[in-house]
């Protein structure tokens, strides 16, 4: 083992541990500040596991991805929080022990399935596509699992996390527009559910998603 | 070729400049009738041509939709449709336009105009697409499109329920067409139509299944019982010149898809012939039963295009009776005959649907019971409402007699050969019957809401209607008498057609032809002579009537002073013995309350003849479909993350079941 490939390897295991500390905490600003981490320690992986000469294109990248990611979507996030007047995740679907344990079920799955899985090009590190299918995972139990508008939006940043760490594996060619165009969707998708998240709030006082069910017919 | 897509732009420019102006209602009643009547007569003129040339005109444009291309072509058999596919809808335009002005104001005249022209370029599309993708895609527009004609009150309750009925009987037909395409494309590399008729399909096995599926298809959107129920609830609905395209054109497109297909299918066995000659017994036989039971006027025409699609049926019937026995004297005149019935339909049929948009323009009813005595007050429309009457009922000397009397020879000339008599004596048995039934029909129609006093203030205060309206009735009438008079000729005109129809190239289809044009000579001699012994006797009248004073006052009623409008035959007193006697089939509900006593006061009759079909057959069908489904309302239980689930579930199946 190298010493690059060694750091890259530190880089993932804290990015699972953020999932996981995503998973088992309560506090709704924690959650938001592990995934402005998380989202800190994403943009850092292309600049750590290039090689030698980094290209120009990878340090915007990774500086856009960063700024995002650990800065603007955060204030936005927390703001929306204060906003709200949420602090806790009251009574989630899943228990936080019970999450724990599932994603520690669907890191074993995410292991199996990266070993699994045919890939086109060799990889630096073979935890990386575990990393990006756990993340995808652990996003959608976000999703599923949680009551507060925030946490799923926390859920599908997460989840879109993943796909950039399986798009960084694979794509190393990829043109930067398509990437930027990504972080561009993203960030629409932040403000737009911020926004609504607002007015959803103003409305009915509350961000319980479970209580939209009784717009069903 | 350049025209005909000419007139299809100039049609879709001028509904969108329409409904650009929806803000302003003259404007936009305006540019829709203008624009759909310059279209057709732009699209007309090549059809015209190659009827009258026989040639061919094709155009084959690469489309990036997969399998799909741009390709269509106007044969004779397309021409032919297109006749009356952009004809009729140029008529009712001009009607439409001043029909609409009442609606100008409270309706968005803008959007109706853009989907009546939409519907009438998606119905010329239709009949010359050679491609399946793009006859689908045209096929869907035009029945969208008349969607949302149909809905134009959708204020209206009934309108809404009208407007969904229709829009699932037209899916669940569309959903047999793909699966007959998917069928046809099975071994062809692409869905041209020239590959569907090079393929061969002589003899294969899935041709009958093809078969079968098309005349559920297209018979969804012709109207063949049992798949008709569509019909007597979106007719009524539409606005009057909407309910003449759809009833006059928009349904003839089924006849025109199943023509299509069989000529792809090569050599028909006889049990296709039986086939449409059954559902054209029952078509004919119950659609006019049907109409006659009923009190709505529109919604009765409406029963009375189920009765002539059925006998168009009869007509293909015995045409491919007389293709499968390799009888060419009964193919061509039986596809003559039901043929020639397509065109006339959408003529007299047109000007009925026109006649009676008319009545409920000046009247607000659609309720015979309620009108009467129009004729005194609607002079011209009542005239013209006779003609059509005259002409549906296939009586000579109009256009409806020349189509039925070669359905009649059609199975006339094939009596005596194995498999066709019974076939035969069945279509004359019907033909005789639907005619008598049909007479009875509209002498109820006609007599009930023309003749006798007005039964309600509202049909007293009629008028006749604007000239714009008249016009386009009288071309229309005008059309019953000459194609009534000018029979063997028209027949003659068609022989590209019926060349296309039946594929002969070994047998002369004008020597087939011979047999039944001289008879109708003789027959078109004497309607000239009918006519001008009509013309005679009424200038007669005239002259003898001049300078006298003749008086009107009421009838001799034994005595009885006090005389009211109410104690006039009604239009369910005139059927009654005819629904009695087919009660069996009809099923109406009656609600009785009958006079007693000497002195009787008071006294109610209500009567509602629904479709049997909607009753027995659709309505326990899709109860037991409702019921089936709300057993999986479990899995809806709103909540944004169980949705989430199923779906992350099933991918994470997924890709585990594949990496397995």
């Amino acid at each position: 083992m190298t010493h690059m490939e060694l750091w890259i390897d530190i880089l993932i295991v804290l990015l699972i541990l953020t999932n996981l500390k995503l998973m088992g905490s309560s506090r709704l600003s924690a959650c938001i500040r592990t995934v402005a981490l998380q989202g800190i320690l994403l943009g850092a992986l292309p600049l750590i596991a290039g090689h030698g000469q980094i290209p120009f294109r990878v340090v915007i990248l990774s500086g856009v991805t960063i700024l995002l990611k650990g800065v603007v979507f955060p204030w936005l996030l927390l703001r929306a929080l204060r906003t709200s007047n949420t602090r806790r995740e009251m009574e989630p679907f899943i228990g936080y022990s019970t999450s724990m344990l599932i994603s520690v079920g669907l890191i074993g799955l995410a292991m199996w399935m990266g070993g699994r899985l045919p890939l086109p090009v060799p990889l630096k590190s073979p935890l990386v596509v575990p990393l990006a299918l756990f993340t995808i995972m652990t996003g959608l139990l976000a999703i599923v699992s949680r009551r507060k508008a925030i946490s799923q939006v926390l859920g599908y940043l997460v989840m879109e996390n993943g796909i950039y760490a399986f798009g960084l594996t694979l794509a190393q060619k990829e043109p930067m527009l398509i990437e930027l165009g990504t972080l561009l969707d993203v960030f629409m998708a932040v403000f737009v559910m911020g926004i609504a998240i607002f007015h959803i709030n103003r409305e009915f006082d509350h961000i319980d998603t479970d209580l939209l069910a009784s717009l069903r017919d | 070729m350049s025209l005909i897509l000419t007139a299809i732009i100039v049609l879709c420019a001028s509904g969108l400049a329409s409904l650009g102006c929806g803000r302003i209602p003259g404007r936009a009643n305006a540019i829709g009738a203008a624009g759909t009547v310059l279209g057709c007569l732009i699209g007309l003129a090549p059809a015209a041509e190659a009827l009258w040339s026989g040639q061919a005109q094709a155009l084959h444009m690469a489309w990036p939709v997969p399998l799909g291309s741009f390709h269509i072509q106007i044969d004779a058999l397309s021409a032919f449709f297109l006749l009356p596919v952009l004809g009729l809808p140029a008529i009712a335009a001009i009607y439409g336009k001043t029909y609409l002005a009442a609606y100008s104001g409270k309706k968005n005249l803008g959007a109706s105009w853009f989907f009546y022209t939409i519907l009438v370029a998606s119905m010329a599309l239709v009949v010359i697409a050679r491609n399946a993708v793009l006859f689908l895609m045209a096929w869907e527009i035009m029945s969208l499109s008349s969607f949302f004609l149909v809905c134009f009150e959708d204020e209206k309750e009934a309108t809404r329920k009208a407007g969904w009925t229709y829009l699932v009987a037209t899916h669940i037909g569309t959903a047999f067409l793909l699966v007959m395409f998917v069928l046809l494309t099975h071994h062809n590399p692409s869905m041209d139509f020239d590959h569907f008729s090079a393929a061969g399909m002589n003899g294969a096995s899935i041709s009958g299944l093809v078969f079968l599926l098309a005349v559920v298809g297209f018979g969804t959107k012709a109207g063949f019982m049992p798949f008709h129920v569509w019909l007597p609830e979106a007719h009524p609905a539409a606005p009057s010149h909407v309910s003449a395209v759809m009833s006059g054109v928009m349904i003839k497109t089924g006849i025109y898809g199943i023509l299509r297909i069989l000529t792809f299918l090569g050599h028909p066995d006889p049990w296709w012939g039986w086939v449409l000659t059954g559902i054209g017994v029952v078509s004919g036989i119950l659609g006019v039963l049907f109409a006659l039971a009923q009190h709505d006027l529109k919604r009765l025409l409406a029963y009375h295009s189920v009765e002539n699609i059925g006998i168009i049926a009869l007509g293909l019937g015995m045409g491919v009776l007389g293709m499968a026995l390799n009888q060419p004297v009964l193919a061509v005149i039986g596809f003559a005959g039901g043929l020639l019935h397509v065109l006339n339909h959408a003529i007299f049929k047109g000007l009925l649907f026109l006649g009676a948009g008319a009545v409920l323009h000046e009247t607000g009813e659609r309720d015979i019971e309620k009108l009467g005595g129009l004729m005194r007050r609607m002079p011209v429309t009542g005239a013209l409402f006779l003609l059509g009457a005259v002409a549906i009922c296939g009586l000579p000397p109009l256009n409806g007699f020349i189509s039925e009397f070669l359905i009649y020879m059609a199975a006339l000339s094939g009596m005596g050969a194995a498999g066709v008599s019974l076939s035969g004596i069945a279509v004359i048995t019907a033909l005789a019957m639907i005619g008598g039934l049909a007479a009875a029909c509209f002498t109820k129609a006609f007599g009930v809401v023309f003749l006798g006093e007005a039964r309600t203030s509202a049909t007293e205060k009629a008028h006749e209607v604007s000239a714009a309206m008249r016009f386009s009735m009288a071309i229309l009438g005008l059309g019953c008498v000459l194609i009534g008079v000018s029979g063997p000729a028209v027949i003659s005109a068609m022989k590209p057609v019926l060349e296309t129809v039946t594929g002969y190239q070994n047998y002369d289809v004008a020597a087939c032809l011979a047999g039944s044009l001289a008879p109708l000579k003789h027959i078109s001699a004497a309607a000239v002579i009918f006519l001008a012994a009509a013309g005679v006797l009424i200038w007669l009248r005239r002259w003898l009537l001049s300078g006298r004073n003749p008086a009107e006052s009421g009838t001799w009623s034994c005595g009885y002073l006090r005389s009211s409008a109410r104690i006039q035959y009604t239009a369910s007193s005139f059927a009654q013995p005819l629904t009695g006697m087919f009660g069996f089939f009809l099923q109406t509900h009656q609600e009785i309350e009958p006079v007693e006593g000497y002195f009787p006061s008071k006294g109610r009759l209500h009567t509602d003849t629904g479709d049997i079909f909607t009753r027995n057959l659709y309505r326990p069908i899709f109860k037991g479909v409702e019921r089936f489904l709300l057993r999986l309302h479990w899995i809806q239980q709103g909540r944004v993350q169980l949705y989430v689930l199923y779906v992350a579930v099933t991918l994470l199946f997924l890709l585990v079941w594949n990496l397995r």
